[in-house]
């Protein structure tokens, strides 16, 4: 079936079955930021924000993104740069499998928390896993992105 | 230094973080077929008849590939260097499956609807055996895992596949049963460790197609593009000539993807279709049908005297290798090699045990190999000695453990698979580690506990070491290249899996040429175009590849210097080489760098410079380790919580300290999932029950809230600018640490990983009732 798509502030008309998800929908649009973890939603690896939410791509039908506005990294160049750099100063990037779910997750927290706490971060992102890094690193690139200390 | 030991940001990081092109999966070609494997339901039976019912008969569906289809060639998966000390016990399709999970056949298809539709369709007969699923009663067990007559070793191993035996090993040094009796001392424990998944975020992926010479292009998240090539040719008897990998962009490794997985399967399609396909991994087979680490019982005995000598050690292993024998004689080898020489002082030492094969997903390289495991049990076992002892742990340690300048005779009797190496310690801040870790964690105001209410902390310590990459065996290489405009390719068949090696590498070949990071070029891990390295495992990127880097550069400096003679009509020796700018030592001429490149390719004296470098190791030099844990313990519920982890760490100079301090962090985070939280669990038939992230709890960011991470001043004279290796010592010492923290804090050993607040509790419940 055919339905409009609003990504990262345009739009597109595409061809799914009804049974799709967002995650293969984008992926096959070449938006390689969306990548896939798990099956059973619980890796955060595929994180988009649907109408600035954080979702599961993974688990989440193309055709109910219709007349909402579906974010991927790609969207938010600037904010992901400054997010990137930000953990690049910290070496806090490793794979980068995990990285653009997280950066749309951090900055969808920068919208909905004022000043979080350690623990209020944490909670935030917990959902959103990685092997490689070991968080420490992550948590300080965090903080100075949201400024907090 | 200009840019060695700087914390330059990986060269290919940006890129990745922000979604540009470049992993496994983004590389297939997008009308690929897509290939599904059909995989056993049965820890262990024989298939006796598999009926298509028309699923190959299924528009859109291409092929549909059984055991039949092979020639029945025995191959290792491992990914190790030929001849490979692993049995040869695999075949890409069996008429027999030997573990949940094992494949059966596999079904390529224009979409993945069809695949499913296919194997839905399809039916397999099945004869179940029993399988071995208690690794303790395998051998000697009535069900044979392994009866095929083409399985064969190398070269010896100790394969005895009739007993169930992949692979034994014994050595001794001195007599330790006679020592034993002299001691004034003596424990003898037994300590479980349990299969740990690797978890890596981007799942097992491959992609082929056939290209217009006939050759066979395969994209393979792997950590050993060489190798698999070689496999891939072995199993599937094709000219390895005609066969191109290329490692793309990976996701984590972490030595699950050192071995080959989905690429044996995606080779044969892709030679029978002819078409693009890929394979990609369900989360669910990165668990069930990759590999795991060897679980292991692990028999350690101590013997000292009062005055805090150690004087004998006996261990004896018992490991579970699963359905395949994948790394099983060299983990369990590692075991003993990186750690028996920690305490070098004894008067004789015993090192034995038996690989075995269960019908359990198969154990594989995994970072630590082995090391984490024995330092579990023998660090576990060291605090229980200095118990009996009445002595110190720490001091314990400190007396006995190894240092500077000084050597192990197991360094010469236990290699990987083969003999060792004899060597002594040129670099071994051991002591430094030990020192400044107490200082960290605040030692003295916290030993061995402070008690608040129910709520008891405790500190508790473990000392660790690893190796760079095994002596003799593993091979590196690099190619440089010089370019018009003054840059350079750096051409590595080092493997780049996250861990920065392209980075590091990179930093080497700016240094050794005096140049700017930006003027180097690098391109990694492709079978056609680069040099042969043996890939990420066995800690050898920074050390083995490292080395051959910096042999390239300083070739090619030789070079660019004796052009820069000739263009100036001088000897060599009037040369002043600056990197970008290169001088006669009178200053009376120069020639900047991208005008001699310019020269070079289009105007005079005309060639194109190209310098290799390989190398190869005359030893493996321990990187070391301290680590300290805090622990906090709920009396009441046995509830633990890790409060803090420090580690000093002993890797020679850190080439790039963001990037190492990243290796460390992470490869702690992973070992403190195998202290406190992981396990794979398989039940009564054999499955896993542990298939998935909501089961297989790997850490949070809410777990791991505070380490502190130093690096000890060390150089070590063999390695590339004093390197040694970083990527796996982060993970060994936090099983051990932090049962000892434990016991320290509410006086219970947990000798049977993952120390879990249920094992904790009923420790605690059992001591008060004695
Ligand atoms: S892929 Fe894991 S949560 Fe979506
Ligand atoms: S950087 Fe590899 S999973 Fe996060």
């Amino acid at each position: 079936m055919i339905v409009t798509l609003d990504i990262n502030n345009r739009p597109y008309e595409v061809n799914v079955r009804p049974d799709e998800y967002l995650l293969e929908t984008l992926r096959n649009l070449r938006f390689f930021s969306v990548r896939k973890g798990c099956d059973t939603t619980s890796c955060g690896v595929c994180t988009i924000l649907v109408d600035d939410n954080p979702i599961a791509s993974c688990s989440y039908f193309t055709v109910k993104a219709e007349g909402h506005k579906v974010t991927t990294v790609e969207g938010i160049k600037e904010e992901s740069e400054k997010i990137v750099d930000l953990l690049q100063k910290e070496g806090s990037d490793q794979c980068g499998y995990c990285s653009p779910g997280f950066t749309l997750t951090l900055y969808s927290m920068k919208q909905k928390l004022e000043k979080p706490t350690d623990d209020e971060i944490r909670n935030y992102l917990v959902s959103n896993l990685c092997r490689c890094s070991g968080y420490e690193g992550q948590q300080t690139a965090i903080k100075n992105y949201l400024e907090v200390k | 230094m200009q840019c060695i030991g700087k914390d330059h940001p990986k060269v290919d990081g940006k890129g990745l973080m922000t979604g540009k092109l470049g992993y496994t999966d983004d590389l297939a070609d997008p009308s690929s077929l897509i290939i599904k494997v059909l995989r056993s339901p049965h820890a262990f039976a024989k298939i006796t008849e598999i009926n298509l019912n028309g699923a190959d008969e299924i528009p859109g569906v291409e092929c549909i590939i059984t055991h039949k289809d092979f020639k029945r060639i025995a191959v290792t998966r491992a990914g190790q260097g030929y001849p490979e000390p692993s049995p040869h016990d695999k075949f890409v399709l069996d008429n027999v499956v030997r573990h949940v999970g094992d494949e059966v056949l596999a079904v390529a298809a224009i979409n993945e609807q069809l695949c499913l539709k296919a194997l839905d369709i399809i039916d397999v007969t099945y004869e179940v055996m029993e399988p071995v699923l208690d690794f303790e009663k395998a051998i000697g067990h009535q069900s044979i895992i392994h009866s095929e007559e083409e399985c064969h070793e190398m070269f010896p191993i100790g394969f005895e596949p009739s007993k169930n035996i992949a692979a034994s090993y014994s050595m001794n040094v001195g007599d330790v049963d006679e020592d034993f009796k002299k001691c004034d001392v003596v424990v003898e424990h037994s300590y479980y460790t349990q299969a740990q998944a690797h978890a890596m975020m981007e799942p097992h992926t491959a992609n082929a197609h056939i290209d217009f010479q006939g050759r066979l292009h395969i994209n393979t998240s792997t950590q050993t593009p060489f190798h698999v090539r070689r496999i891939v040719a072995t199993a599937l008897d094709y000219p390895m000539s005609k066969i191109r990998v290329i490692k793309p962009r990976v996701g984590g490794g972490f030595g699950g993807k050192q071995c080959v997985h989905g690429e044996l399967i995606l080779a044969a399609i892709a030679l029978k279709t002819e078409k693009p396909c890929k394979i990609v991994f369900t989360r669910e087979e990165v668990f069930e049908s990759t590999f795991s680490r060897h679980p292991m019982r692990i028999d350690v005995k101590l013997g000292a005297m009062k005055d805090g000598t150690m004087k004998a050690f006996d261990v004896n292993i018992l490991s579970d290798t699963g359905a395949y024998g994948e790394h099983a004689l060299t983990v369990f080898m590692v075991a003993g090699s990186k750690v028996l020489p920690m305490y070098n002082k004894v008067d004789s030492v015993r090192f034995t045990g038996d690989i075995v094969y269960t019908n359990h997903t198969p154990g594989g390289a995994y970072r630590g190999y082995g090391a984490i495991q024995g330092n579990f049990a023998v660090e576990s076992c060291i605090d229980l000695l200095c118990e009996k002892l009445e002595f110190d742990p720490v001091k314990f340690r400190q007396k006995n453990m190894i240092g500077l300048g000084e050597t192990s005779p197991i360094f010469e009797i236990m290699g990987e698979g083969t003999e060792g190496t004899a060597m002594f310690m040129e670099s071994c801040k051991l002591d430094y580690c030990v020192e400044r870790g107490l200082e960290l964690m605040k030692w003295n105001e916290k030993y061995p506990r402070v008690a608040n209410g129910r709520k008891v902390r405790g500190v508790g310590m473990a000392i660790a070491m690893q190796g760079s990459g095994i002596p003799h065996i593993d091979m590196a290489s690099a190619v440089l290249k010089f370019n018009d405009d003054g840059f350079f390719n750096l051409l590595i068949g080092a493997t780049e899996i996250g861990q920065g090696s392209d980075t590091v590498l990179s930093q080497i070949a700016a240094e050794a040429l005096s140049v700017p990071l930006d003027k180097i070029i690098v391109y990694s891990s492709d079978t056609d175009l680069t040099p042969f390295d043996t890939g990420a495992y066995a800690s050898s990127t920074s050390y083995v590849s490292g080395n051959a880097v910096k042999n390239a550069g300083d070739k090619m400096k030789e070079l660019l210097i004796k052009e820069a003679a000739n263009t100036f009509g001088v000897d060599i020796s009037e040369i002043s080489y600056e990197g970008l700018l290169i001088k006669t030592k009178d200053g009376s001429q120069e020639i900047t760098l991208a005008d001699l490149g310019n020269r070079l390719i289009y105007n005079e004296d005309q060639k194109q410079l190209i310098a290799d470098g390989s190398f190869v190791g005359q030893k493996s030099p321990p990187p070391f380790m301290a680590g300290f844990a805090e622990v906090e313990v709920d009396t009441l519920t046995g509830k633990i919580e890790l409060i803090d982890y420090v580690a000093v760490v002993d890797c020679g100079t850190t080439l790039n300290p963001h990037l190492a301090l990243g290796q460390v962090e992470g490869g702690l985070v992973q070992g403190i999932g195998m202290a406190m939280y992981e396990e794979v669990i398989i039940n009564s038939k054999g499955a896993q029950v542990t298939n998935n992230f909501m089961n297989y709890r790997i850490p949070t960011r809410k777990e791991i809230t505070n380490m502190q991470v130093e690096f000890a001043d060390t150089y070590e004279e063999s390695g590339p600018y004093g390197a040694k290796s970083v990527g796996e010592i982060g993970i060994d010492t936090p099983p051990a640490a932090i049962a000892n923290a434990v016991y320290n804090a509410v006086g219970v050993r947990i000798d049977t990983l993952p120390i879990t607040s249920e094992k904790v509790l009923t420790e605690i419940l059992k001591s008060k009732k004695l």
